[in-house]
């Protein structure tokens, strides 16, 4: 059942919040000990939650949009006393003293928490391989990864342990693992959705976002969670207009361009290809036009990345110095104690991230790197507008491959940072972006679709991805 | 070309973000980030002399909200979450005249 139909049947009493927890559940308890989804599953706060939706149901009660909804919340979306890792050994034992703005929304709405799901640690990384508490493998293959740094929450959709997830895009943590366990998968326009209680880790660059099935349930979760948070001075002050009411809007008379340095690159597998190419050609047979555009500066958006987001991020982990929650080793004075903490907390991708950014920070390397590529995000920017003064929306991949195997990339921090090869230009931009899946590979590894959009595009988007949805070949 | 990362750079590093590392991470680090720097030369083939950085994609300054009084996050809950505490403040180790 897609959350669409469970919302609708449990807020016209047709069917038990609670009957569809437990199914839920039952396919948790069955397969999460291969899938390791979670970092913590909430059964008991679960059918509490539930029981209260269908009782609230039972006295003539609207619980709202997601009444009865089973989620996953990425580990790094804080619960008021309930422990959130963020993946991180940093954070042991640590409950947070408040919620997160999207965590409150959804459960407002009526939705029923099922867990915190598995993620990279401080959502830095590509394959989930990165938590403390070990990987979250792929369900369409266990061999497998799931995507990251959001795998947790995309093996939780695609294994039915809930009905959708929020997770946390900073350079592709949504859309590539959604492609690589066949969800879909959105990254919101930065600003549109609250990022206050999501743990930082490159504040220019976070956005919160849905996981589904269907991208019709993916837009029931963004009308949820977007729209202005006076708890987030970098959310967009005027609330967006809702994505539901346009889903079927169809996309005759829009334009649309495949992304060349994106799509016709190296290092792009060939079945990925095709899939973006039998995207464009049902778009065509829906009444869009399609053309090849060229967005240049997307070739150096990767190393600007990989510079601006370690940078961010060396800044805004300076505070997990072991003073005044998570993890404290102790020593003589306080500067050995912050150091060894941080040593000891920290897993290795987080400690090379942080030693990168803390070195294109420093004195005489500030120019030399972070500068330029800050100056490259203009670029970006300036190459995307162009682009969008033909275009209403661009296809591009979503990741250059389908699922890799556990342990394939972790040796080589650069293999791995190439998987967001194709997602990072849309965070550098602050624009919006998704991924639809389009079918298998020949093992039956989901594809998927990569649809950006400008800022606040999210309307067509959403129109451009329904199509696509409706044309995809099943996996 | 910026000069390669050495060893002594990443003990540097290291010291800056407080990150006690141990020898093998510091080898490590020496060889990794010497090769991601490396992929990021690409940048520096670039003349973007007049480009204006960009910092943040939204183009807001100045967000404010009313200066009103509110209820904030309860001190003993913060509290109870810290590694040490004394007197409601947070305790650490000695600052001044470190052994």
């Amino acid at each position: 059942m897609t959350a669409v139909e469970i919302a609708g049947s449990v807020r016209s009493g047709r069917r038990a919040a609670r009957d569809v927890l437990e199914e839920h559940l039952a396919r948790l308890e069955q397969r999460e000990p291969e899938i390791h989804a979670f970092t913590l599953v909430l059964a008991d706060e679960a059918r509490d939650a539930a029981d209260r939706i269908d009782a609230a149901v039972a006295s003539g009660d609207d619980p709202g949009p997601l009444a009865g909804v089973p989620i996953a919340l990425k580990d790094n979306l804080c619960t008021r006393g309930i422990p959130t890792t963020c993946g991180s050994r940093i954070l042991d034992g640590w409950r947070p003293p408040y919620t997160a703005t999207t965590v409150d929304r959804v459960v407002a709405a009526g939705a029923v928490v099922v867990g915190k799901a598995n993620c990279d640690e401080f959502a830095m990384g590509s394959s989930t391989e990165n938590s403390a508490f070990g990987p979250t493998r792929n369900p369409h293959d266990p061999t497998r990864v799931p995507g990251g740094s959001s795998g947790g929450s995309a093996a939780a959709v695609a294994s039915g342990f809930a009905t959708v997830a929020l997770g946390s895009d900073t350079g592709g943590s949504i859309r590539q693992p959604a492609a690589l366990c066949g969800v879909v998968g959105v990254k919101p326009t930065y600003g549109l959705v609250s990022r206050y209680g999501l743990i930082a880790f490159a504040s220019s660059l976070d956005q919160v976002g849905p996981f589904a099935a269907t991208v019709a349930d993916a837009a029931l979760l963004l009308d949820v969670i977007a729209g202005p948070d006076p708890l987030d001075s970098t959310s967009i002050p005027d609330p967006p207009p809702p994505v539901t009411p346009v889903l079927a809007a169809g996309v005759s008379g829009l334009r649309i361009g495949i992304v060349e340095e994106l799509t016709d690159v190296d290092g792009v597998q060939p079945e990925v290809r095709a899939a973006v190419e039998a995207a464009a050609g049902a778009l065509e047979r829906a009444g869009a036009s399609v053309e090849r555009v060229s967005v240049p500066s997307s070739r150096y958006a990767l190393s600007a990345y990989y510079l601006i987001a370690p940078a961010e991020a060396s800044s805004n982990l300076a505070r997990y110095d072991g003073v005044r929650y998570g993890l404290r080793v102790d020593a003589e004075d306080v500067a050995s104690m912050n150091a060894r903490t941080r040593e000891a907390g920290f897993g290795a991708e987080v400690k090379r991230r942080i030693m990168l950014g803390t070195y294109a920070l420093s004195a005489g390397y500030y120019d030399a790197y972070y500068s330029k590529a800050q100056r490259v995000r203009t670029l970006v920017l300036r190459d995307f507008a162009q682009v969008y003064e033909r275009c209403d929306a661009l296809l591009a991949p979503t990741s250059p491959t389908v699922a890799f195997e556990l342990g394939a990339r972790t040796a080589d921090p650069l293999a791995m940072y190439l998987s967001d090869v194709c997602t990072i230009p849309s965070n550098l931009a602050g624009h919006a972006a998704m991924s639809v899946p389009y079918g298998a590979d020949d093992a039956g590894l989901p594809l998927g679709v990569q649809v950006l959009a400008p800022a606040l595009g999210e309307p067509v988007m959403f129109r451009v991805a329904t199509a696509l949805e409706g044309t995809a070949p099943r996996c | 070309m910026t000069q390669r990362i050495t060893r002594a750079d990443v003990e540097h590093v290291a010291q800056l973000a407080r990150l006690a590392l141990t020898d093998d991470e510091v080898t490590r680090f020496t060889d990794e980030l010497g090769a991601i720097l490396e992929h990021a030369e690409d940048l520096a083939a670039l003349d973007l002399r007049d480009v204006e950085p960009t910092a943040h994609p939204l183009p807001l300054t100045n967000v404010t909200r009313p200066d009103e009084v509110r209820p904030s996050v309860p001190r003993d809950e913060v509290l109870a979450q810290a590694p040490a505490v004394e007197d409601g403040r947070f305790r650490v180790p000695r600052i001044l005249n470190a052994p």
